[in-house]
């Protein structure tokens, strides 16, 4: 049945799920509108984030060693790979930048399996946070989403700080619109992409360390929320942070509550075994259906990034 | 030259030398793969060609388009699917519930085989006409987000098998073949191949291959000549749909199974780097693109379990330092929509 308790309970799992979908298309959108560069490997970021998150702490026994473990290896992975290979793809067509990180997700998935083995991890919730709170009467609600929901939060206005009141905001901002403008200023434009790559990579890594504790951390995992990214930032207008976020909260409502509430809806309409059918097929689609809709009506995506 | 008239261009000598030696090795690969005492060859043989269709089938819209569909999984997926669905709704003798009347399904090719063509071409209308509206990276990423939407909906349909996907107890039946034997399924996927090569060339050289490749090059001007750029975009989308539709139901009888998984967008990833691998725009790159790929899937597995860590960093170098494909490099200069 529909009570407002569960109403409220859902929508804070669709915050806590848009808040995972924004760490990880923040950095996503931030290296296309800066870089136009379309990264497939983004996700592979995430899963190398909860991978090593998962054995750091397993091995630290510390669930914050592990995080930041994550960030440190995840950001120097993925200056290493601009460094290396993504910085010549800048200007290349779409095509070829598709092409070259589609070959990096083959390589980070079999390296993944090689270091790890095939079996799934699973890492247990810190004890801390194992509990639930109850802070909507007759609701108790588990406190590491609402960690995940907090920390999210922050970390999205850490970001619009970043970008709004600091010198490399500046250039960042900046570099997105008159990049040849800001080289010519004396700003090293090679270093500052690879900041921004780093950051980007950081916030993927994160994603994944946090999402550890929730999902069965596997190879393939990187694969299944990329495309939910990709989702995110076309509904949000590829290269917009504050479309990001948007694109990520809209995106993370949809699919909760049609996975919560089509059941229990189309149950009324139908039969019960034909219904859970509909709902599920119909729950799957619809934020593909939300992506396609707004694109109907706004075909470059709900807002405009800093360039365009 | 012969060639050239089949062509209908004017190639140089170096392209028809390329062109008759692969033609003659695909024609006598069963006798060669018997030689050698492997007949297992033929099988993966009509793997490459399958592969084969479906790429030269992207390259149509992707290499003389512009059109870089990141989605191109669906289309082969669901031409598989048809196939699987009748055949699956005749060896039960069921009937199809989601179709009004009570027809049982088929297992005869000239049905299914137009059918699949038919249902993948009519999905890719409807992506089309919706994606065709954006174009540059968003084309790309509408395109990816559809073909999951199928895939996961293919998923939540439990009486096709959901997400362990649909045995065919029955391959197609043609009057007069068997497909089972595996040189003539081998000879089937190469006439149907070098017929959809030999359509496709005369399309772009039409005067709708013309608006076509000018829509790649430069889609204002072609809009200020007057062209209705939309309508010949979304006709090639949706002639590339129903090719892509062909080889997902010949895939379906090859494999004798369909499963979400040819629709996953790892899939449309491995059409794509199989276009590009060959080199775009030349139709004939995408064979030599599925060929080298699927062949070093082959070799690199045959060495060890984990190729696809060097698989992975070869596409990275090929992007890098060989720009037109393999079809380039064997042809040289001039490879370009030759």
């Amino acid at each position: 049945m529909l009570t407002i308790e569960l109403f409220l309970e859902q929508s804070l799992n669709g915050l806590q799920q848009g808040v995972m979908l924004f760490l990880m298309a923040a950095g996503l959108t931030l290296v296309f509108g800066i870089m136009s560069l379309i990264n497939l490997a983004h996700g592979s970021l995430y899963m190398i984030g909860a991978y090593v998150a998962a054995s750091v702490t397993q091995a630290s026994g510390s669930f914050i060693v592990g995080i930041l473990a994550a960030l440190g290896v995840v950001g120097i992975t993925g200056m290493l790979l601009e460094y290396s290979v993504l910085r010549r793809l800048y200007n290349r067509d779409h095509l070829d930048q598709v092409l070259a990180t589609f070959g990096m997700i083959l390589f980070f998935n079999e390296l993944v399996k090689i270091l790890w083995g095939p079996q799934a991890l699973f890492l247990s919730t810190p004890e801390l946070l194992s509990g639930t709170l109850e802070f909507i009467p007759g609701a108790p609600y588990p406190s590491y989403r609402l960690f995940i929901i907090v920390a999210g939060l922050i970390v999205a206005l850490l970001l619009r700080h970043l970008i709004i009141n600091t010198r490399i905001g500046m250039l960042i901002r900046a570099g997105a619109t008159h990049r040849e403008m800001v080289g010519a200023l004396g700003v090293d434009i090679d270093r500052l992409f690879t900041i921004v790559f780093g950051i980007g990579a950081m916030l993927a890594g994160l994603a994944g360390a946090l999402a550890g504790p929730m999902l069965a951390i596997e190879v393939g995992m990187g694969e299944k929320i990329l495309i939910l990214i990709f989702v995110v930032i076309i509904i949000g207008g590829i290269g917009s942070v504050r479309g990001a976020l948007v694109g990520a909260l809209l995106v993370g409502m949809v699919d909760t509550y049609g996975r919560a509430f089509l059941p229990t809806i189309m149950r009324q309409m139908m039969e019960p075994s034909a219904a859970d059918t509909v709902a599920a097929s119909m729950s799957s689609v619809a934020i593909y259906v939300l992506m396609a809709a707004v694109l109907i009506w706004k075909p470059r995506g709900l807002f405009q990034a800093y360039g365009s | 030259m012969f060639l050239n008239r089949i062509l209908g261009s004017t190639v140089g000598i170096r392209t028809s030398t390329v062109l008759v030696i692969c033609l003659l090795l695909l024609l006598l690969l069963p006798f060669l793969a018997s030689l050698l005492g492997d007949p297992f060859l033929v099988d993966i043989a009509s793997r490459i060609l399958i592969y084969a269709l479906v790429a030269v089938s992207l390259d149509l819209i992707l290499g003389y388009g512009g059109m870089v569909s990141f989605g191109h999984g669906a289309f082969f997926g669901l031409g598989a699917y048809v196939v699987g669905i009748l055949t699956h709704h005749s060896y039960e003798g069921t009937a199809i519930t989601f179709l009004p009347g009570d027809w049982e399904g088929t297992t005869q090719a000239f049905i299914q085989w137009p059918l699949a063509m038919a249902v993948s071409g009519l999905l890719a209308l409807m992506i089309g006409a919706l994606s065709l509206r954006t174009s540059g990276v968003y084309f790309i990423m509408i395109t990816l987000a559809f073909a999951q939407m199928l895939y996961f909906f293919m998923i939540s349909i439990p009486t096709y098998g959901g997400e362990d996907g649909l045995n065919i107890w029955e391959r197609s039946k043609i009057p007069l073949l068997d497909l089972y034997d595996s040189e003539t399924f081998y000879y089937t996927c190469l006439v149907l191949l070098l017929l959809c090569l030999w359509g496709c060339k005369r399309l772009v050289k039409s005067r709708f291959g013309m608006v076509l490749q000018g829509c790649r090059q430069n889609e204002i001007r072609m809009k200020a000549l007057g062209y209705p750029i939309y309508r010949y975009k979304l006709t090639a989308f949706v002639i590339s749909g129903m090719i892509a539709g062909l080889a997902g139901a010949l895939s379906a009888n090859h494999t004798e199974f369909v499963g979400p998984g040819l629709m996953h967008w790892t899939r449309s990833g491995e059409i794509m780097v199989m276009v590009i691998l060959g080199g775009m725009g030349s139709l004939f790159g995408a064979v030599l693109g599925s060929a080298s790929l699927l062949m070093m899937e082959e070799v690199l597995s045959g060495l060890t379990e984990h190729w696809m860590v060097f698989l992975g960093p070869i596409l990275v170098l090929v992007v890098l330092f060989a720009r037109k494909g393999l079809y380039g490099l064997l042809i040289g200069k001039g490879a370009d929509n030759g």
